[in-house]
């Protein structure tokens, strides 16, 4: 380990200033969002980069008129996003560790054909299916956002399953067996013994399906009912695509109210989100 | 495979009654999800439709019209140059920002945190943010992002770097961590320099990760999607022998925007659809067949 009094040499330091005039190539764009933002239409088309001043101030009305404008509350798609993402995630993490626990323990044909169809159906992109699968999930009438999590489910289990599979194979087996002697069955087994040893996998398996979910926009949008139920990417999509009749500084403010949540949350659980990234790269 | 066979059937016997419970709901969902899609998918690739019930056979004709199709073409074409032109650009950003930002330096997790932060915004949103900072810089030489098809190649390459390269420095960052201490210090009392010590001490020992990212890019163009939407849409876009082709379009980008000309090209993107499957496919073996040689 490093002493801890170390001195920065000059070198370090010439590169933190280099990395901090290179972050602003980052901070900028969500910058300018938070600026034209706070802008009125016009002045946007006219400048974005312009900071806003007496004459092009809007202060919070962008994002007054934000909330219902395009004919659709932005809270509606909102609580949509938020729904179907907790509980698609809810719903893979408990029932693909299931899953990757019976297939680990369990040699039958079942588990190994399914376990072969999971690793075939993480080289399938989702373009492959996606015509059929909102046909599928219509007919199931798995097309609104309470029904959507199963569709979910089915699509991201692979990859969860692969996941989980890969940590609980490294799991020794003695545990379980002294779990059974003392004579707890399967379903005790693993929700008081094996469940709280998944931990670090649930935790990554969580992130990885959190992005993928919140962020999705191709898969709610050939799915759900369009006319009745839109996502966040989806409702900036639609603002997106009517360009120019739009007000762009009130989009903006959508855009800002989208994205805050995420750094909040982000900022409060950088450290697992990065775990989990570089795990899931490492087993993907 | 051997490795994982349970030792104790004190485990496995009883669980096997519960199969009910651990495998069948994924399964069935799996199977709405992934594997009934899957077949239609390859079913109706050979077919007219509009919808599964009014399909007909149609032989191979929507694979030869695919092969005929100026915009697939185009957009194979685009979407192979921007996987050459975004692995380059990402992999070599992100390793050189990740080999900084492990040596002792101040603010190093401030800037994790803000290379990262790009990845928890979605693709569309992204799009959006983007394609008012070029139309914002286009507007002073008096132009716009969709008037030419050169401005928005680079600028979704633009955009995807920014993205990806905070992505890939994390793996790189932990593969970096994973080099032995004791290599390096041996590298150190033998007198190498620090980019003896950096091409032949560390970098073999990161091909791994090397591999996983630039595998990581690779798939990762080929299906990018939301950003190509969001950004240009494929615009601007051209008429070739009564053909339209949008100039921008990336291949699943293509597919899409097939499938909504009108109902007489379902098939046809639905077999381009399993072209583009096959083609991922393959990328992801050739992916697995290097690695595990890595290994």
């Amino acid at each position: 380990m490093k002493k801890a009094k170390e001195k920065y040499s000059l070198g370090s330091t010439l590169l933190t200033v280099f990395f901090a005039a290179l972050s602003l190539v980052w901070v900028v764009p969500i910058f300018e969002v938070v600026n034209n933002s706070f802008k009125s239409n016009n002045y946007v088309n006219l400048d974005p980069f312009a900071l806003p001043n007496a004459e092009s101030f809007m202060g919070f009305d962008n994002y007054i008129k934000g909330m219902t404008f395009g004919n659709y509350p932005f809270l509606k798609s909102a609580w949509y996003s938020l729904f179907i993402t907790v509980a698609s995630v809810a719903l893979i993490l408990l029932l693909c560790s299931m899953s990757a626990w019976y297939i680990a323990r369990v040699k039958s044909l079942g588990s190994k054909v399914f376990y072969y169809l999971c690793l075939f159906s993480m080289i399938v992109p989702f373009q492959m299916v996606m015509f059929t699968l909102s046909f599928t999930a219509d007919k199931l009438n798995l097309n609104t956002p309470y029904s959507i999590p199963i569709v979910y489910l089915g699509f991201g289990a692979g990859l969860s399953i692969f996941m989980f599979l890969g940590f609980i194979r490294d799991l020794p087996i003695d545990i379980e067996e002294a779990a059974a002697i003392d004579g707890c069955g399967p379903v005790r087994t693993f929700f008081l013994v094996v469940l709280p040893m998944l931990k670090p996998t649930l935790i990554s398996v969580g992130i990885l399906q959190t992005m993928w979910v919140w962020n999705d926009y191709l898969l709610p949008y050939l799915v759900l009912d369009r006319t009745q139920y839109m996502t966040i990417p989806i409702h900036v999509q639609y603002l997106k695509g009517s360009y120019g009749t739009v007000d762009l500084g009130a989009t903006m403010a959508i855009i800002m109210l989208s994205i805050i949540p995420i750094i909040i949350v982000y900022l409060f659980c950088q450290k697992h989100i990065i775990k989990g990234v570089a795990a899931g790269a490492v087993k993907g | 495979m051997k490795r994982t066979q349970p030792k104790g059937t004190l485990v496995s016997r009883p669980i096997r009654k519960f199969s009910w419970l651990f495998l069948l709901p994924t399964f069935l969902a799996f199977c709405i999800g992934f594997v009934w899609p899957f077949m239609q998918g390859i079913y109706l690739s050979f077919c007219n439709f509009n919808t599964p019930k009014d399909a007909t056979w149609m032989g191979i004709s929507n694979y030869v019209k695919v092969f005929n199709d100026a915009g697939f073409r185009n957009a194979f074409k685009n979407t192979a140059l921007f996987a050459v032109v975004s692995i380059v650009i990402i992999n070599l950003a992100a390793f050189f920002i990740a080999y900084a930002l492990t040596q002792k330096m101040r603010g190093s997790n401030i800037f994790r945190t803000v290379f990262f932060m790009p990845n928890l915004i979605g693709g569309v949103v992204l799009g959006y943010i983007w394609s008012m900072i070029f139309d914002g810089i286009l507007a002073k030489y008096n132009t716009y992002l969709t008037a030419n098809a050169t401005y928005g190649f680079w600028g979704l390459v633009i955009l995807v770097a920014w993205q990806q390269i905070g992505y890939m420095m994390i793996i790189y960052v932990a593969g970096f961590q994973s080099v032995p201490e004791d290599m390096l210090e041996a590298a150190v009392i033998d007198g190498a320099n620090r980019w003896q010590t950096l091409f032949q001490v560390i970098v073999p020992n990161m091909m791994g990760s090397i591999a996983v990212c630039t595998f990581l890019t690779l798939t990762n163009s080929f299906k990018m999607f939301d950003q190509n939407m969001a950004l240009t849409g494929g615009a601007p876009s051209v008429m070739a022998n009564g053909a339209k082709i949008n100039m921008t379009e990336l291949l699943a980008l293509n597919i899409y925007s097939t499938y909504n000309i009108n109902k007489n090209y379902h098939g046809v993107a639905q077999a381009k659809a399993v072209i583009f499957f096959i083609l991922v496919a393959v990328l992801a073996l050739i992916q697995q067949y290097v690695t595990r040689k890595e290994d």
